[in-house]
């Protein structure tokens, strides 16, 4: 194995809170969470001085819904001030026209807006709460304020059907860009596998809605189809490897390498104990899967391990109990068939949807 | 989409920031949730999209005016400059 040089992180991915005032089905936060305070805005504060040291470029303010701390706007500010290209992925609720032009003046670069689907009553099924109309109106005064707009929508069952609408919707709303995110079964996601999962029939006609737009957008709007890996025979490259790109931290503190790897049975670094430069070189928890010296059979010996490092860990972790195991999701893992019997389950039933809820584990 | 020409007055998209890296010295694009580091040819024309000509971006780069429009109609292409 040749010596890779020291990866440094590009993103810090900035989970402010877990609340929301949407119950979105397909949501991958964590389905429990632990009952630890809130990281202080002067921790915030500082985690972003320090990504910025380690050399993170671009922050993204996630959640959750970011909009419910209040003190976004300073962190926003602090962002600019560092020269951080500073994202808001947000639902849009609750936000007044008067905070996003605040947001814009503390120097936001760029705001992603959530829709559920291409209409009010899908919308509110999927989210549990009706949104539509202010989301409608969000999209709005981002492009009176002139800020860059992503629309992001994940794909799943319900809407893939109707992405020609989704992609009119985009283009009326004048977005830059488009992300459409396929469902990857994580949290809620997992847990509501079966009704989300869509058909492989319905996947190809949509892939090529998709094409056949981004022919059509190319240098007005960018197009973006995020693959839906339980029904490739490849797995994803996550993160970009583990460790690799990104950093993200929870909004209790804890710096994963990625958000959903808090069900992994590893323990990840306390911000309010060490810093992020020694959470991201030396903790055992971003060294554990990064590169490939970690990897077993089949992995070891596949001629794609540099490109998918064997897959999503918390992927393996969740599917085989076993967070070191080739992902299922790869034709090649001797444990594929579990995501097989998933396809399988998913066309035979469609169960009813479990809305996220908050729940504290104490 | 228009033509890049030697009458074209590039700017940067309003997505698109430039900076210098921080541990490398090297120019990066940044832009939603992607960025791109740049070499320093690329950087230095891109730095000259200040409402100026393309033509003029050539000559004083001493640059080929085809490679820098053919430059300028990637970017366009990816929406981060506007012609």
């Amino acid at each position: 194995m040749s010596p890779q040089p020291r990866p440094r992180p590009y993103v810090l991915v900035a989970e402010l809170t877990y609340r929301c005032p949407l119950r979105c089905a397909y949501c991958s936060n964590p389905t429990e969470l632990q009952d630890r305070p809130a990281l202080a805005g002067a921790d915030w504060q500082r985690v972003l001085g320090e990504a910025s040291e380690l050399g993170v470029v671009q922050v993204h303010f996630t959640g959750g819904e970011p909009l419910l701390r209040d003190d976004l706007e300073a962190l926003v500010a602090r962002a600019a001030q560092l020269e951080l290209y500073s994202n808001l992925i947000t639902s849009g609720m609750p936000l007044t026209r008067d905070r996003l032009a605040a947001l814009q003046a503390a120097g936001l670069c760029a705001l992603q807006l959530s829709f559920q689907a291409a209409r009010p009553g899908a919308s509110a099924q999927i989210a549990g709460v009706d949104a539509f109309d202010h989301k409608l109106q969000v999209a709005g005064w981002v492009r009176e304020l002139g800020l860059p707009l992503t629309v992001n929508v994940v794909l799943h069952r319900e809407n893939l059907d109707e992405v020609d609408q989704i992609i009119a919707l985009a283009e009326r709303l004048g977005a830059d860009r488009l992300e459409l995110a396929n469902t990857q079964y994580l949290g809620w996601a997992y847990q509501n596998r079966a009704a989300l999962m869509p058909s492989l029939a319905q996947l190809d006609a949509a892939r090529a809605v998709v094409a056949a737009a981004r022919a059509r957008l190319r240098g007005r709007m960018e197009l973006l189809f995020v693959l839906p890996d339980y029904h490739g025979d490849r797995p994803r490259t996550c993160m970009n490897g583990w460790g690799e790109r990104y950093i993200v931290v929870t909004p209790d503190g804890r710096a994963l390498p990625c958000h959903a790897a808090h069900i992994l049975p590893l323990v990840f670094p306390d911000l309010r104990a060490q810093s992020l430069a020694s959470a991201w070189h030396d903790s055992e928890a971003f060294q554990k899967f990064r590169g490939t010296d970690h990897l077993r059979e089949p992995c070891k010996s596949c001629d794609q391990r540099e490109v998918d490092h064997g897959g999503c860990r918390c992927q393996a972790f969740l599917l085989t109990g076993d967070a070191s195991a080739a992902d299922p999701v790869c034709g090649l893992s001797p444990q594929h068939d579990l995501v097989v019997a998933a396809r399988a389950a998913a066309d035979a039933a469609a169960p009813a949807l479990t809305l996220r809820r908050l729940r504290v584990v104490r | 989409m228009p033509e890049v020409s030697a009458d074209s007055r590039p700017q940067l998209a309003r997505k698109a920031r430039l900076r210098t890296d921080r541990l490398t010295g090297e120019t990066l694009l940044l832009y939603p949730e992607h960025g791109l580091v740049l070499n320093p040819s690329a950087a230095a024309l891109l730095r000259l999209c200040d409402g100026r000509s393309a033509g003029d971006i050539a000559a004083e780069l001493g640059a080929p005016l085809a490679d820098v429009l053919e430059f300028l109609a990637t970017l366009s292409e990816r929406g981060l400059v506007t012609t």
